[in-house]
């Protein structure tokens, strides 16, 4: 029985089916969405309840050029791949340079804002539930974030080693969609957090 | 490409050392291997699982017992249920999706099988994580306990002030490292399911057990993710001094039941739509007829999907919702038993006018749908929340889910095992048996689950240790725990038919059961690379196709 026939007519139109790459990263971007849903909704289901300072009105700054870093992150990641897509290595070196450099400056400026929070205003995780929903919200996104930074430094490293060509363009694509998705989360964060929640 | 060499191995397996053997277990990504693991790792929990609800049914045999102390009690329900959800069931159904989703629909293994490999060991530590608050749950202490916060762990049981030591701690890890596995596992079903079908094999002309599995993947995204947040949150909770479920701070006990149970219901779900997929592929084979309403099938299991996604609260009718809210979540409870209903009036369709053959296999799906259907009407029931402001958190509800766990999803499960051990071992299992573990279990079933309606409804509440006696319920928990040991006699049934078949079984070929999906059309076991040619199929029956060029399906689809 091993060896059942299956004729192949030669007649058929091609079998196509969707990419591997593309259709994996969706769904693990619809996972990621489902549990930055729930912390999203803990953020505004908690906004006002805190029973102490400090509130989310006294203490928080826009970070407003943080902000336009990581959208513009998402323009230059769009560049790379279009790049490489046309055999241009130099130049997506370059916007790939440029995209996790953007990404690295957003990271630092949440540290730096962690930081002015945590020492000048003494404002933890277990300080209120401001405390606790801002830096868990905040923080998931960082971490995704983190990881799309490490991701784009290992492609980093293979295109410096001249590793990188044309063909690899899908797999960076995909790896594009994560980080277009870290951009969009920032936008909902941004919103819930320093528009809603002040 | 390397078909020699792999056939090679095959052959050279058995004069290889043990360890090597082992070693290539331990460090495989072949989609067979991973599934049986899977199906191997749950086995042994399900007896760890099974010896939890033995000494609980043991304890509360006869009024006022002291067979083991309330603490002990406590632990036991909350592992039983943990460890029957996350690490029997889940896996079980995982590892035959894994095994027979690849094979099914003509591919040589699953799209990402390095994944596969992470998720399988990823569900295998978190259990062992688990099980290690028994060791470490104390900490330095050196003696262990287990957590003892129920399986759903409602806020402020496992704050620190009331949950102390780790076992709460690794009750979280636990289900988190799990969690991250069965999201990995659903990406990789749903990628093999959209991109890996074999030529010809329109979504239509899918097997359904791809197109449910394909629905179940799809509702592990979208409810094992909140259940993975809000372990987080428990977390930084546990660990940070967080406020998310601290009532004394602002925060809300009520909001983690909400997140708890958007993941707890679909998760019923998660694991029925799975038991749905292997009476789909059973019930046509055994009455030899092509499932009846193909497209209505798919449909209904699509539209079970959307509509649990919005009945979760129903799990919370005693906790004091808004009249909306309670009409709200009634109303869809209810509407998710229609097409549940269709379902299965499309098995008994398909039954209909068939020669069906009483096999071990078709017997578990009979039971199945009886007991389904009961587990279904006794849901209805609940569903109404005036009715559930009576019976919520009362052994009621205790025999209706596990009417539809062990009824509905156990039993095709033993009936999945049948009909694919001669596939997986290359062995046929003994009918006779098989037929001993039917009936032993179905009497202990039905003595067990059938009578713990009545104290229920008597107003026995679950999870006490145990009761006073001359309240009506001691003849009724008698008879529920006799029960327990018929299952137990079932269960011992099926592992020595297992083993014994294992080994002494006759030789079963390719195609023991004159199937029709492409599992069938290789050897048993399969080779590594499934298909020595990608098939190429023309309708839902390829084999049909096959076994009767002058009358195939396609003509008629």
């Amino acid at each position: 029985m091993s060896s059942v026939a299956f004729a192949r007519s030669s007649t058929e139109p091609a079998w196509v089916l969707p990419s591997r790459g593309r259709v994996g990263m969706i769904s693990l971007i619809a996972a990621e969405s489902a549990i930055f849903t729930i912390f999203v909704v803990a953020y505004i289901f908690y906004i006002g309840k805190s029973l102490s300072g400090p509130m989310p009105k006294d203490v928080l700054e826009t970070p407003v050029s943080d902000t336009i870093c990581l959208l513009s992150s998402s323009l230059t990641i769009h560049l790379a791949v279009r790049a490489l897509r046309n055999a241009k290595i130099a130049m997506f070196g370059v916007w790939w340079f440029a995209t996790m450099a953007l990404g690295a400056i957003f990271l630092v400026g949440t540290g730096r804002e962690w930081q002015r929070l945590i020492f000048d205003r003494g404002l933890t995780i277990n300080t209120n539930l401001f405390g606790t929903t801002y830096y868990s919200l905040v923080g998931l996104h960082a971490f995704h974030v983190t990881a799309g930074l490490i991701g784009l430094a290992i492609v980093m490293i293979f295109t410096l080693l001249g590793k990188v060509k044309p063909e690899h363009s899908e797999r960076a694509d995909v790896f594009s969609l994560y980080w277009h998705f870290v951009d969009a989360v920032w936008v909902i964060v941004f919103t819930v957090v320093y528009v809603i929640g002040r | 490409m390397a078909s020699e060499t792999i056939a090679l191995g095959v052959v050279d397996q058995d004069r290889r050392p043990i360890s090597e053997r082992l070693h290539d277990w331990v460090v495989t990504v072949d989609h067979k291997k991973l599934g049986i693991l899977y199906i191997l790792y749950a086995l042994l929990f399900l007896v760890i699982g099974g010896i939890e609800a033995t000494i609980m049914r043991i304890q509360l045999i006869v009024p006022n017992n002291h067979f083991v102390s309330p603490e002990v009690f406590n632990r036991m329900f909350t592992m039983h249920g943990t460890t029957m959800i996350f690490f029997v069931v889940m896996p079980i159904l995982f590892g035959f999706g894994t095994y027979l989703v690849p094979l099914m629909i003509g591919t040589r293994d699953m799209a990402f099988p390095r994944l596969n490999a992470l998720s399988f060991w990823l569900t295998a530590f978190g259990g062992l994580l688990l099980y290690y608050s028994f060791i470490g749950g104390n900490g330095l202490y050196g003696a262990g306990n287990a957590p003892d916060v129920g399986w759903f762990a409602y806020a402020p049981l496992t704050s620190r002030a009331f949950s102390r030591g780790h076992s709460t701690d690794f009750w979280t890890l636990g289900l988190l490292v799990s969690g991250i596995g069965t999201i990995g596992t659903a990406v990789n079903f749903i990628t093999t399911i959209l991109c890996m079908r074999c030529p010809g094999m329109t979504l239509g002309k899918m097997p359904l057990l791809a197109w449910l599995n394909l629905v179940m993947a799809g509702m592990v995204i979208l409810a094992v993710s909140p259940l993975t947040a809000a372990q987080i949150m428990l977390s930084i909770d546990r660990y940070t001094g967080g406020h998310f479920f601290d009532t004394q701070a602002g925060g809300s006990a009520v909001l983690w039941m909400h997140f708890f149970w958007i993941f707890g219901h679909p998760e019923v779900y998660v694991l029925v739509i799975p038991a749905f997929a292997f009476a789909s592929e059973i019930i046509p084979v055994f009455s030899r007829k092509p499932i009846f309403g193909y497209p209505v099938m798919v449909a209904a299991t699509v539209c079970i999907g959307f509509v649990s996604l919005s009945v979760w609260a129903h799990h919370m009718f005693t906790v004091g919702m808004s009249s909306y809210a309670n009409s709200f979540f009634t109303i869809t409870t209810m509407a998710v038993g229609v097409p549940t209903g269709i379902k299965i009036f499309n098995w008994i369709g398909t039954m209909w006018g068939g020669k069906i053959q009483f096999r071990a296999p078709m017997l578990f799906c009979i039971g199945f749908l009886f007991q389904f259907l009961i587990a279904g009407l006794t849901g209805i029931m609940l569903a109404a929340s005036p009715f559930n402001w009576q019976l919520g958190n009362s052994y009621f509800v205790v025999a209706h889910f596990h009417y539809v766990i062990v009824g509905g999803i156990l039993f095709t499960l033993f009936g999945a095992f049948y009909y694919w051990f001669p596939k997986m071992s290359g062995r046929m299992y003994s009918e006779t048996l098989a037929k001993w573990h039917f009936w032993l279990f179905l009497i202990g079933f039905h003595l067990t689950f059938d009578f713990m309606h009545i104290p229920g409804m008597l107003g026995m509440p679950r999870r006490i240790y145990t009761y006073e006696p001359g309240r009506g319920w001691d003849i009724w928990n008698l008879i529920v725990t006799i029960g327990v040991f018929f299952q137990i006699a079932g269960v011992v049934v099926f592992v020595g038919n297992l083993l014994w078949s294992l080994c002494k079984g006759e030789t079963a070929g390719g195609d023991p059961w004159d199937a029709w999906t492409l599992e069938w059309s290789t050897t048993s076991p399969p080779p590594e690379y499934n298909f020595a040619t990608i098939p190429v199929v023309e309708s839902r029956r390829p084999l049909w196709d096959i076994k009767h060029p002058e009358d195939p399906d396609w003509k008629y689809e």
